[in-house]
This record gives C-alpha cells, structure tokens and sequence, in this order.
C-alpha cells in the first residue's frame, strides 16, 4: 500500500491474507490486550473522566462551529510570533510547501517526529525523489521505515512488528556496528536507535512534527510524545515545519488542557504523555535554543467539505487510537488490510469520507456495529451511525454487489407485507426443520456459503413461533 | 412480588429469528412475563424490526417497515423481546428514522419509550427478583453487544439466573468482545467473522461451562453452529429458556436424539 495506491478496495482479501499471517496475529493477540486494561484503569482512576469527555466533546463542537475563525486567529498569532502558515487544500499542495521550505534552507536530511498528516501527505517518498532523505525518529516509525512499511496503527505504527523482527531489521540496516553485539532486550534495541538517531539529529536541516493541538489564542502547537524524540527534531535543526489538519485547532490552551486530560488516558492509559511540548514561533532573541524558522502547513485535504455535514462529527477525532485498540475486528485483521493511513473504526469513517466510498467501500461495512469504539472514544464520536450514514451513501449509489441488492430488495418487500412474509418464510422454514432431521443442524447449505464455510447452520424448531400462537389461541378461545 | 397494581398489557415482539427459528423462546418470553403479572399479547402484523435493511443502508425500507409496525404496538402499555438488539432497534433508532416527521417521530418515541428487552423488564420494571427453575449445569453467559451498550443490560439476565436451583453462571474472560455475528457482517466478512467467534468459542470453553446461554438468538446461533462446528459438547440456548424451565426442546443446533 502507498498513500497513492490505496487497496482499500481489496479489503476482503487484505484481510485474508492478514488472518493468515501468524506473526501478526501473534503480535495482535497479546498488544491488544493490554491497551484495553490500561485504558479502563486510567479511566476508572479519574472521577470526572465522563464529565471531561462530554467537555471535550463540547470544545470541539464548538471549534468546527466557528472553524474559520479560530484557524484565522491561529495564523495571526503564529504571524505576529514571526512563524509562517501554509494553506494546503490538498496532499499535493501540503507536499510542495514543505519542498519549498526545505529547498530554500538547502536541506539533505529532515529528521520527523510521528505525524499521520505526513502520512496521508506521502510526504517520505515525494521527499527522497527530490533528493531529500527524510529519518524517522520515534523508535515505531523508524523501525517501519528501516523496512519499508506503513504504520498499522496511528499511535503504534509498528504494532505489527514483534521485537525479533526489529533485531533483524537492525542488524541488517546498523552495519556500522559490531555484528557480534547483543541485542535481544527491548532496552538494548532502544539503546541503539537512540545511538544511531543521535547523530541523525545533529546532522537534519529541517525537523518535521505532526501536531496534537494547534491554539487559536496563542499561535501554539502542541505535541504529546513518550520518547522525546519531538522536542530534538523540533528544537536541534534551524527549521521546524510543523504538519496539522484544520481539526487540530481548539480556541484556547485551557481548551487543550482539558482535552489532553483525556488523549493519553485513552490511548496508552497513561495520565499524560511524558512529554507535552508546546511550540510557540521560531526562537526570540533571547532564547538560548529552538529553530530560526517556525512554519505551520495547514492540510485541508477534503475535510472542510465535512464541516456541515451528516459526517462532520468524524473531525472531532483527536488520533488516540482507543477505537482499534477496542475493536474487535482490527483485533483479528490489523491495521494494513484497511488500505489506507487510517486504520480501524476511525480509518471506516474517515477513509471514504477522504478517498471516496467507491475506493473504500468495504470498510464501513467491515464492522458488527457492536458499539465499542463509540464507548470509548474519549470525544464521543458515534462511529457505528457514521458507518452507517457512509452504508446509506453506498446504497444510494447501487454500490453493494446485486445480489445483495436484490436478496435485500425481496426481503424488504415481504417485512413490510406481514401475510405474504408469512406465507413466503412457511414452506423453505419447514423444509429446512425437516431436512435437518436429528442433526438439528446444517454443515453446508445452498447460498448460504459464508455461513456455513464458517461454522455450521443451526436448523429452524418447525412451524413459526406467531403459527403456533395462532393455534394456542384459537384453542384458548374456543375453550372459553 | 410487590402489588404493581393493574395487570399491565404487554404486547410482545418476538423477533424475526425467534419467530422462524426457535419459537420455544417466545412461549418462554411469554411464560416469564405472565409470571410477572402481565397481560401478554402477540399482536399480528409483526415482522422484523428492519435492522438487515438499516444496517445495509437501506433507510427507506427500515422507514418503511417501523411505520408499518408502529401502530400494531402502539396501543400497548409496554412492547418486550427477547433480544437486546431488536429491542435496542426499536428504542434508538426508530426514532432517528422519523426525525423530519413530526407526527410519526412522536408515535416512534411513544413507542420506543415503552420497549423493554425482556430480562431488563422483567426486573427493572416488574421488580422481579427470582424465578422458579431449575437447571442443573454450568453456564457461561455472553453480553451481547446492542444490549450490553444500547440498553445496558448486564447485571439483569444474571440476577435472575443467580435464582435458578443448581446452576452456576461463569464469566467470560473477554467478556465485552463481540462474538462476530453482526447481523450480515456473518456472511459479507466470513473469514472475519468466522475468525471472532473462533476466539469466542475458545473463551466460552475455557470457562468449563457445560451450557452456553444469552440474550439474542442471533449471537447464540453464530456461536452454537461455530461450537458445533468443534464438535464441542457446550450447549447453546437463550437465557429465557431457562429462566422459564423450558429445557425439553433440544438446545440450538442440536436435534431430538
């Protein structure tokens, strides 16, 4: 998959192909487990936890309500700190901004802290074809990036990796260092990205980050990280380009504050972040570090067509991944088999609503809409009803398979007409209590493949329980 | 029981798949409810809830088939099934679906106020506390999804299981994972599908139960045929089965034998 070649389109087979893959469901077994249990204590540890989602939800309806006005007043202050705002309406715009940036400053190597926007940008391959080498600095990306992945998670890109496959993939791409050196811990793999990054670091030209937070009142952004690996790509090289969408923007620091009281929590289970990073401008006179230059792409990339919409509740979305950590079909597929940089329930909402429905289709069907994203997602984004409304939109355009259609159709015109329903459901019901004999069951059935390849049919008792009804009544009745 | 006054008339909505498949948990549907003082009634011109045609995006037949509906359960004190996710269709969505008619939203509220999922009426409602069974075994109970989280059924069907004479209810270790039947989920994503209730059968086995119990039919026939398909010897049947003694029908998926 790239960020141009989506396979979204392919999901039924992605999925397969993942089901079947054993270090993946290995690593998918144990990882979820524990994002889940995290997750619940944190939130039981904090009374107000509910009341802060509702709050959270609150700032963001806010925010989208009055999306050009905060974003206008973001910019001001970033200007008048001496920072520069780029508007991209799309990938390819955001992707030329940054070039322009980097080819004024004369740039060989960005270094990159986690950013889902570079992803969606493909900003890593436009780079190295124009002779810039991008280097991935949280520890994730730069394990996907040594071999040539894409995340499978947008909080733990290399969910998908288990630790034996990083020794391997360190000890094919560290040649420098001795090839006798032990490396079986995850502090010794830790370790020794930290001493192969370090002189990444000094070297980059130009330091990329995504954003968490973009404040309107202050012209901040903010950044939420674990490894500190954001604060030295943003603070060593002499430019700092910062990537966000629209969405990021909230009216005021206590806006983001209550709303990071709520992003780690639900993503790691842990209180805060170790590391909350606000960036506020390029260095002032008297600063001591931070880069000369601070600029900010603003990536519009489809989502201002949301706003207004039946999907606009999808831009509420703050990127803490609880949703795939809940779900249990991201917990049997992972993340790659979704096609597209967002994976999960989130990646069913926003990648058609981004790429098309044509495209990725599948995915907001791949759900059983049983409800535990929704719970969990800290900014209450009812995901099952945007599926849903994303279903509609497919049926309006004739986009599930005609059988379906059709299979759909018939049965709809009998639900609503309860005499013929009854007469029609009468003689295949009886038949199939009637052939299944003593087993009570079916192994295989005629059109009913995906069942049975799966588990097999249980067979109806006999006659409809509203005929067995009628009788008892008409005898109760009689009796009287 | 406490006096809760005049017999209520309940009109129960015995679901499409009870209806077609196993109409042993309607009577015992029934059976619970006249124990809990009510007047039951199956009112004619019942179908299904529309979940396949709503779920599938097909909103207008879902429309279509409340509106048709509505008024066959509208003149009743209270609707109840044996399902948290029909029950769960009728009281969250038929609503949305008539948001732009004003007359028809009323009567879907109306309506959707007054729908219960059967072991949650019978206790939150009808403050039943017990019921007189008896059902020797060990079960393991599944939450299903819609009930669990659209009405929050959880604490309900295992009080009244706690009453039944020589059963012991066990809880899954993974107990709020869904069990991957998703209406036609089933069949569009089988290797998916197939793969989380695979993971479901491997809880509910581990538990050591002898019997599988819960609160949709849907669920329980993905997980009984999924059992069967094992060749395990866990028993499937829905709670209300046993909460009324009706046990002599063979469990799901299994024949006289």
């Amino acid at each position: 998959m790239s960020v141009h070649n989506p396979t979204s389109h392919r999901f039924p087979e992605n999925a397969r192909d993942a089901l079947k893959n054993e270090t993946l469901q290995r690593g998918l077994a144990s990882a979820k487990v524990g994002f889940r249990v995290r997750r619940s204590e944190a939130a039981a540890r904090l009374p107000e936890f509910e009341t802060l989602r509702d709050e959270s939800r609150d700032i963001k309806n806010h925010t989208l309500a009055h999306i050009d006005l905060y974003l206008e007043a973001f910019e001001k202050r970033v200007t008048e700190r001496g920072g520069h705002v780029h508007w991209a309406t799309d990938a390819a715009e955001a992707r030329d901004a940054v070039l322009a940036i980097c080819r004024a400053a004369g740039a060989k190597t960005v270094t990159k802290g986690k950013s889902m926007i570079s992803e969606e940008m493909g900003l890593n391959a436009f780079l190295e074809e124009n002779g810039i080498e991008p280097v991935e600095t949280d520890l994730g990306e730069y394990i996907i990036q040594l071999r040539g992945e894409t995340p499978s998670h947008i909080i733990a890109p290399a969910f998908h990796v288990l630790k034996e496959q990083v020794v391997e993939t360190f000890r094919e791409n560290h040649t420098q260092l001795d090839p006798n050196r032990v490396i079986d811990e995850a502090r010794q793999l830790q370790d020794e990205a930290r001493l192969v990054l370090r002189k990444r670091f000094l070297e980059a030209d130009v330091g990329i980050t995504g954003a968490n937070f973009l404040i309107a009142e202050t012209g901040s952004t903010v950044i939420v990280t674990n490894e500190g690996n954001g604060d030295l790509t943003q603070t060593l090289p002499r430019i700092h380009i910062v990537l966000a969408s629209l969405e990021k923007v909230v009216p005021t620091l206590e806006d983001a504050s209550t709303i990071l009281r709520v992003l780690a929590r639900s993503a790691t289970g842990q209180e805060y972040s170790s590391y909350t990073t606000f960036s506020t401008g390029p260095r002032r006179g008297e600063d001591i570090d931070g880069p000369h230059e601070f600029h900010v792409v603003l990536l519009d990339n489809g989502r201002t067509d949301l706003i207004g919409t039946e999907m606009q509740e999808v831009l509420r979305c703050i990127r803490c991944g609880a949703c795939m950590n809940h779900c249990p079909v991201y917990g049997v597929i992972g993340g790659h088999a979704y096609g597209w940089v967002y994976p999960g329930p989130i990646g069913a909402v926003l990648s058609p609503s981004l790429i098309g429905v044509e495209e990725a289709h599948h995915l907001p069907n791949a759900s059983t809409f049983c409800g535990r994203c929704e719970a969990v997602c800290p900014m209450r984004i009812p995901l099952p009803k945007l599926m849903r409304n994303l279903r509609e939109r497919e049926f309006e355009k004739g986009l599930p398979p005609a059988t379906q259609r059709w299979g759909l159709a018939i049965w709809a015109w009998l639900a609503k007409r309860p005499v013929p329903y009854r007469l029609a459901t009468w003689l295949p019901m009886r038949l199939l209590a009637l052939l299944a004999g003593r087993k009570g069951r079916y192994s295989w059935l005629p059109l009913a493949g995906g069942w049975t390849s799966q588990r097999d049919f249980p067979a109806p008792q006999g006659p409809s329980f509203q005929a067995l009804w009628d009788r008892k009544r008409g005898r109760r009745e009689a009796s009287k | 029981m406490a006096d809760l006054g005049p017999k209520p008339n309940v009109a129960l909505f015995v679901t499409c798949l009870v209806d077609l498949f196993r109409p042993s948990v309607g009577f015992a549907a029934v059976k619970l409810l006249e124990q809990a003082g009510c007047e039951v009634s199956v009112p004619q011109g019942q179908t299904c809830c529309g979940q396949p045609a709503y779920n599938s995006g097909d909103r207008a037949n879902a429309a279509e088939i409340a509106r048709r509906t509505l008024p066959v359960l509208a003149p009743f004190d209270y609707i109840v099934a044996p399902s948290g996710s029909c029950a769960g269709m009728i009281r969250k969505h038929w609503p949305a679906l008539f948001a732009n008619e004003q007359e028809m939203s009323k009567i879907a509220i109306a309506v959707a106020e007054k729908t219960w999922e059967l072991t949650s009426f019978l206790t939150d409602v009808r403050g039943m506390e017990a019921v007189d069974a008896e059902y020797d075994g060990v079960v393991a109970y599944h939450d299903s999804c819609s009930g669990l989280r659209e009405l929050g059924v959880q604490d309900q069907p295992r009080k009244l299981l706690e009453s039944v004479k020589g059963l012991t209810v066990k809880n899954l270790t993974h107990g709020q994972e869904c069990c991957g039947f998703g209406g036609t989920f089933a069949v569009k994503y089988p290797d998916i599908s197939g793969r989380m209730v695979s993971d479901k059968a491997d809880d509910i086995e581990a538990t050591g139960a002898d019997t599988l119990l819960a609160g949709d039919l849907g669920c329980l026939m993905n997980m009984a045929g999924k059992l069967k398909r094992r060749g395990s010897t866990v028993k499937a049947r829905h709670v209300a089965e046993i909460l009324a003694g009706d046990t002599d029908t063979p469990p799901i998926g299994e024949g006289e034998s």
